[in-house]
């Protein structure tokens, strides 16, 4: 029997089956099916711009880890540029020109998160420092969408009609339209009654299913919803985000929607449009940039919430949610500054714990 | 105990981390939510393993030829050496003798003669001063050093002397002699004690097996230990992954004795004294006390055993039970060893099934890896695991940097922020961690480690920057006051628990 000498490394020597690639891996698992139906609801364009952007991610990634001196292959196959390109993708305009995704990609790999010291140093989530600064720099083709046009249905543009569409110079102007909350926002601008504005373009239905205008992977609710409860299934992310997230949202729709049901729109057009589900299990729950506490979470989900709202119903944009996580990624470090989780052997003061020597016993 | 039946056959199937994970995490959720076991906040849940030993009843090993005794198997002072080389000796006639209060004897593990008395290698690392005894196998190997007496009729006093004489020390790993467990420091009154038949390391099956075949010896052990510290309780805690070893034990108590058994929730670690009293009492050890603190003393189930087993025949400890198992070995199984019988005589007489990676001294989690198969089976050794070259546990995953999921804080049993404290001690921000942070709470269990996605050895990181503390505070403390007594122990200093 030969027994040979052990490499003696430090413990502990378990550890749980769970890694960087496989959390990215599920994450994207569970994007997958709101992401088909955005392809097979818009059609080939979807599908070219979803894989440019993610090329562009890759590639961008590759090049900086090149630069910053880093094994490229190892962090590349931590899947989480493939990640930030997909989600970056799924909050495009579907039928916008590839160099949107492509330049957004280089901006949320190289701006946003290899400048800062790459995977887990960044400060603000990539895709969606990458969407705002899209629509500040390009806001026509941000806001450019287009009403559904499935796959093969009769208006559906063919494989190389797309082409032109995705990589061509003069981009398209056929399908423009706007999105629920575009229209909606723009209608009550001039004065309109929600009665008169909603019927036309909302219905709880196609709301939850996502057969409307709006951002490639966004809106199908049920399937996000799906998807996000998958995540918290596998432990990938914990419901305190999301939940806090949509809960703060609802809570405020209903309460204003009470007030004046004429001018704000209820809780479940809140929740089921824009990017609200998306944000909350995707977006909001990026390991990275929010708290680590749960306490941290539940505020910093609780100020999403709260901005979103705000910036839907006063802002000047139709929608808030990328705002609201950029503003509360900056809130992070602060949160997680101040909640701390009461120490074993300390009371919250953080001296030594005392019990009264005839103390009942306490949990 | 009819209710618990089920419940129970559940509990022993095998969880071997293969079959429905749904079904299983269902199942174990269930189990969690309606059985009302006591926990505290926070741990992991490894696989077990249990199955490879739990039903294998405790066997005697062989003498190995040669049995290595080091003088400081446990906390505090080494153990001054009576024998001289040649000298012939019988088993359980005392080798060394304690030095001090804190410290204990040694006793001789077999009949032989002392071949030497030098350096012997540690799992801890550095060599450390050991007798070497050469077994006489053709000896009958009788115990001829006893004395029959009635422990009924000694005083709390003569107990604590008579476990220090025993060489007793907390045999669940942490090692700490038991008898100065007993004499809290003035002003403090011990109520409960604690008997930890947690075992929450994965493989280990020892005390389970001590709980079910021991179960005379452990209770008049508990009465010893109620009697020594003026308790006036005791409760055994057990983990609910071994209710056959609750059911058993609440069947053999006797009805007037203030003992009282409790299953607490299987969560590693559930077996740290420190986790054991917040289950059990609601209390939580005060930083920088001890459980004296909050009235209570804790004591692992195989040194109570032990106790309740040496101290009517006024014997020494000489042996001990182990678990020997893991993916690398042939036949598991739990032992009872003499203390000293390398690692390597255990593992020829279990047989391996190739080559091993690693070799670990205690449980996976808190045990350590030997750099050396001659490293000798010590007095809190509870088991031997052997795993494979390239099993999966041993961590050969590529590191990534920390992504901040806050998976470590919903693990540390004590609330800290493991992220927080590994990126300090990246930056070298010692102090900070100590200060700011808390390290000094940290006790090593590991389940930071365990849980990181990002694989980062972040208990580790806080053995070298603890290590690196303690040399600056002790450099410190030298060049201020020059000290008459340079093996000054702080008890304070080992935050290390039993488990």
């Amino acid at each position: 029997m030969s027994i040979e000498t052990p490499a003696a490394k430090a413990g502990p020597f378990a550890h749980e089956p769970v890694s960087i690639p496989r959390t990215m891996g599920l994450v994207m698992l569970a994007l997958l099916p709101a992401t088909l139906f955005g392809i097979v609801q818009f059609g080939w364009p979807a599908l070219y711009l979803f894989v440019a952007t993610i090329l562009a991610a890759i590639l961008a990634e590759a090049a900086s880890l090149r630069v910053a001196g880093k094994p490229v292959r190892p962090y590349l196959m931590d899947g989480s540029a493939i990640l930030t390109g997909w989600l970056l993708a799924m909050t495009l305009p579907p039928w916008a020109p590839w160099w949107i995704g492509a330049v957004g990609s280089l901006l949320a790999i190289v701006v946003a998160k290899q400048v800062f010291g790459g995977i887990g140093q960044n400060l603000f989530n990539p895709a969606m420092v990458a969407r705002v600064a899209l629509l500040i720099t390009f806001p026509l083709e941000m806001t450019s969408f287009t009403v559904p046009t499935p796959l093969f249905s009769a208006h559906a543009p063919g494989l190389l009609e797309s082409l032109a569409i995705t990589f061509g110079v003069q981009g398209f102007d056929a399908f423009s339209g706007a999105t629920v909350l575009g229209h909606v926002r723009t209608e009550l601008g001039q004065g309109h009654a929600l009665s008169a504005i909603l019927p036309e373009v909302f219905g709880s239905v196609s709301g939850a299913v996502g057969t409307v205008a709006g951002s490639m992977g966004e809106t199908s609710a049920l399937l996000l919803l799906g998807g996000g409860i998958f995540l918290i299934y596998k432990r990938i992310i914990s419901w305190h985000i999301p939940v806090t997230m949509m809960g703060t949202i609802a809570v405020l729709a209903t309460v204003m929607h009470l007030v004046d049901p004429e001018h704000y729109t209820g809780p479940y057009y809140h929740l089921v449009s824009g990017a609200t589900l998306l944000g909350a299990f995707f977006i909001a729950t990026d390991l990275v940039t929010s708290p680590v506490t749960r306490l941290g979470q539940i505020i910093f989900a609780a100020g999403c919430g709260l901005l979103v709202y705000v910036i839907r119903t006063w802002a000047g944009y139709p929608e808030g949610v990328a705002f609201a996580v950029l503003l509360m990624n900056a809130c992070t470090p602060l949160i997680d500054h101040y909640v701390k989780p009461r120490v074993y052997g300390r009371d919250r003061r953080g001296q030594p714990i005392e019990y009264a020597d005839d103390a009942e016993v306490q949990s | 105990m009819k209710d618990q039946s089920a419940v129970l056959d559940s509990n022993l199937a095998p969880r071997d981390g293969k079959g429905s994970e749904l079904m299983k995490r269902m199942q174990k959720g269930l189990v969690r939510l309606f059985n009302g076991h006591k926990t505290f906040d926070h741990g992991i849940y490894p696989i077990e393993h249990k199955e490879l030993t739990a039903h294998k009843p405790i066997r005697r090993m062989p003498f190995a030829d040669e049995l290595v005794i080091p003088l400081q198997q446990h906390k505090g002072r080494p153990a001054i050496p009576l024998v001289k080389v040649g000298q012939e000796v019988v088993r359980g006639e005392p080798i060394a003798v304690a030095d001090h209060f804190v410290s204990v004897p040694m006793h001789a593990p077999a009949t032989g003669v002392i071949r030497a008395i030098g350096l012997a290698p540690t799992a801890e690392g550095p060599k450390t001063q050991a007798i070497y005894l050469k077994v006489y196998h053709a000896a009958s190997q009788e115990v001829l050093y006893d004395l029959e007496r009635d422990p009924e009729r000694m005083t709390g006093q003569e107990i604590i002397e008579a476990v220090q004489d025993a060489g007793l020390v907390g045999l669940g790993g942490g090692a700490f002699p038991s008898h100065v467990k007993m004499k809290p420091a003035a002003g403090h009154v011990i109520e409960t004690v604690l008997v930890n038949g947690c075992e929450c390391e994965p493989y280990l099956t020892c005390d389970h097996r001590i709980m079910l075949e021991q179960t005379d010896a452990l209770v008049r052990g508990i009465m010893m230990a109620i009697k020594a510290t003026r308790a006036e309780r005791a409760i055994i805690g057990v983990e609910d992954n071994k209710l056959d070893a609750v059911a058993h034990l609440r069947a053999r108590l006797p009805k007037d004795l203030p003992i009282s058994v409790e299953a607490v929730q299987s969560k590693y670690p559930q077996g740290a004294e420190k986790m054991l009293i917040k289950a059990l009492l609601g209390r939580e050890v005060p930083v920088g006390g001890l459980p004296a603190d909050v009235g209570v003393a804790v004591f692992n189930v195989g040194t109570l055993a032990q106790m309740g087993d040496l101290l009517p025949k006024t014997r020494g400890l000489i042996e001990r039970v182990v678990t020997v198992s893991g993916p690398a070995v042939k036949n598991p199984g739990n032992f009872l060893v003499p203390i000293g019988t390398p690692v390597r005589f255990l593992l020829e007489q279990v047989g391996l099934k190739g080559p091993v990676g690693e070799v670990i001294l205690g449980g996976p989690m808190m045990g350590m890896a030997v750099s050396s198969l001659d490293v000798p089976v010590t007095k809190p050794v509870s088991g031997v695991v052997a795993l494979e070259p390239e099993h999966p546990d041993l961590g050969q995953r590529q590191v990534y940097p920390c992504i901040k999921c806050g998976e470590c804080l919903n693990a540390c049993p004590i609330s800290l922020n493991p992220s927080m404290l590994g990126e300090l001690a990246v930056a070298r921000e010692y102090e900070s961690m100590a200060g700011e942070y808390n390290l000094d709470q940290c006790f090593e269990c590991g389940c930071c480690a365990y849980v990181c996605p990002s694989n980062i050895p972040l208990t580790q990181y806080f053995r070298i920057a603890k290590s690196i503390n303690r040399d600056a505070a002790a450099r410190h403390y030298d060049a201020r006051h020059p000290d008459p007594h340079p093996h000054h122990y702080d008890r304070h200093k080992d935050n290390k628990t039993h488990h």
